[in-house]
């Protein structure tokens, strides 16, 4: 989970004065490789760098080939700064140099398998979204909040959401909800369309998901489950008989199985609903109080 | 450490690497042909990811934006790199940036729209490490 991680360290490839440039398929090798492992990485070369780092938001560690001269050099806040002569290095050999900087302390990678956590959220389009909240009543993970300054919707914990789903961008009536990493449009970002949004095959009624049919639907088929598995001790058979309910909602709103199987009992989706609800009314009741005020003033 | 103005565009590319939607081989034949070039660039291994964390890097970035040196980014669709942007609470400003999606265009096109010589960089220079 990338709440457990800390930030990589930034890799400057400096090519400046006093380090000879790398040969143009090494550079590509090195930078896919670094890329490859989740570190960002800023070229310097004659006639400046990419950016302006007064603020130097994240540790750096400098890769150059020196000659075997590696210069002595220090942040802005005065801390020495990892130098790495690459001269004589395979690029495997400079990647490990960056490895070891990082001192073992834990960070996201793309390359660590099971453990990667892969950046799958939604993002907010705020030149489409009205702020209605609908998606905030919908989410069951705390996903979404309320900026205190201001009562619009933001995306507040984007490491509660369930990869891959992206069920709530189907609740949007604005189509202003995106995951970048989904496969296609609009959810992906690309361009909404006036048919997009009129499809209606491209929502789900939130109270077909949550509320009525379903969700009386969802409390009779635990109550059957519980009834059977005290008859036939069968956690197994409990499970699947939850599973068979829920592969309706799968179908309905293109949901992963697997998150549906994590989704809480019916009581505790009430709960959580409710608490969603309030929370939306609430911000909505804020948002139209300043607006007031300002017609007001 | 204060940049070098020049004419020399700008560019942050993202990798996305931790998901299979920007096509493998125009990601490869961007950065590339990045590589080649003898500019400065910006490489990220996932805007998502650096969003996620509200990473302080992408706040520097949308600060350094100059409307005089545009800042070309090469990632995938704009209405999605505005709006993770957003979310890391680094607003990008409507002028000054261009966002070039790997997503619907070739390689060959976005180099051409970025203006990078695709050449291999050498010759001196200033120190420019960070700050």
């Amino acid at each position: 989970m990338i709440a457990a991680t800390v930030p990589p360290p930034r890799v400057v490839l400096y090519e400046g004065a006093g380090s000879a440039p790398l040969d143009p398929g090494e550079r590509t090798r090195l930078l896919a490789a670094l890329l490859d492992r989740g570190y960002a990485v800023t070229r310097a070369v004659p006639g400046g760098a990419a950016r302006d780092d007064a603020s130097a938001a994240a540790a750096f560690v400098v890769l150059g080939r020196f000659g075997g001269t590696v210069p002595d050099v220090h942040d802005a806040a005065g801390r020495p700064v990892h130098v790495h002569d690459i001269g004589m290095s395979t690029v495997d050999e400079a990647v490990a140099l960056v490895e070891e900087s990082r001192a073992g302390r834990p960070m996201n990678r793309p390359d660590a398998g099971a453990a990667t956590w892969k950046p799958w959220f939604p993002v907010i389009d705020t030149a489409r979204c009205t702020n209605c909240m609908q998606c905030l009543s919908f989410c069951l993970f705390d996903v979404y909040g309320v900026s205190p300054a201001d009562h619009t919707l933001r995306v507040e914990n984007p490491a509660n959401c369930k990869v891959n789903c992206p069920a709530c961008s189907r609740v949007c009536p604005e189509v202003a909800i995106m995951f970048p990493k989904y496969h296609a449009g609009p959810i992906d970002g690309a361009p909404v369309s006036d048919a997009d949004v009129h499809r209606e095959k491209m929502k789900v009624d939130i109270s077909a998901l949550l509320g009525g049919d379903i969700l009386a639907k969802l409390r009779e088929r635990s109550a059957e489950a519980k009834s059977r598995f005290s008859k036939e001790r069968s956690a197994d058979a409990a499970l699947a008989e939850r599973r068979r309910c829920l592969t309706k909602l799968a179908d309905a709103a293109a949901i992963p199985r697997e998150v549906l199987d994590a989704l809480p009992t019916p009581e505790e989706i009430e709960r959580r609903t409710a608490e969603a609800a309030r929370k939306a009314a609430a911000a909505r009741d804020a948002r139209e109080h300043a607006t007031g005020r300002a017609v007001q003033s | 450490m204060s940049e070098t103005a020049g004419s020399t565009p700008r560019v942050l590319y993202c990798r996305c690497a931790y998901a299979q939607v920007v096509p493998g081989d125009v990601k490869d034949a961007v950065l590339d042909g990045l590589a080649r070039s003898s500019a400065a660039f910006e490489m990220v291994p996932d805007l998502c990811e650096m969003a996620a964390r509200r990473d302080g890097q992408l706040a520097d970035i949308a600060r350094a934006v100059d409307p005089a040196r545009p800042l070309h980014i090469v990632a995938c669709w704009p209405r999605a790199v505005r709006g993770l942007f957003h979310l890391a609470d680094a607003r990008l400003p409507d002028a000054g940036v261009e966002i070039l999606n790997m997503r619907a265009e070739s390689a060959a096109d976005l180099l051409a729209r970025v203006g990078l010589d695709v050449e291999s960089g050498s010759g001196p220079t200033t120190p420019q490490v960070p700050a």
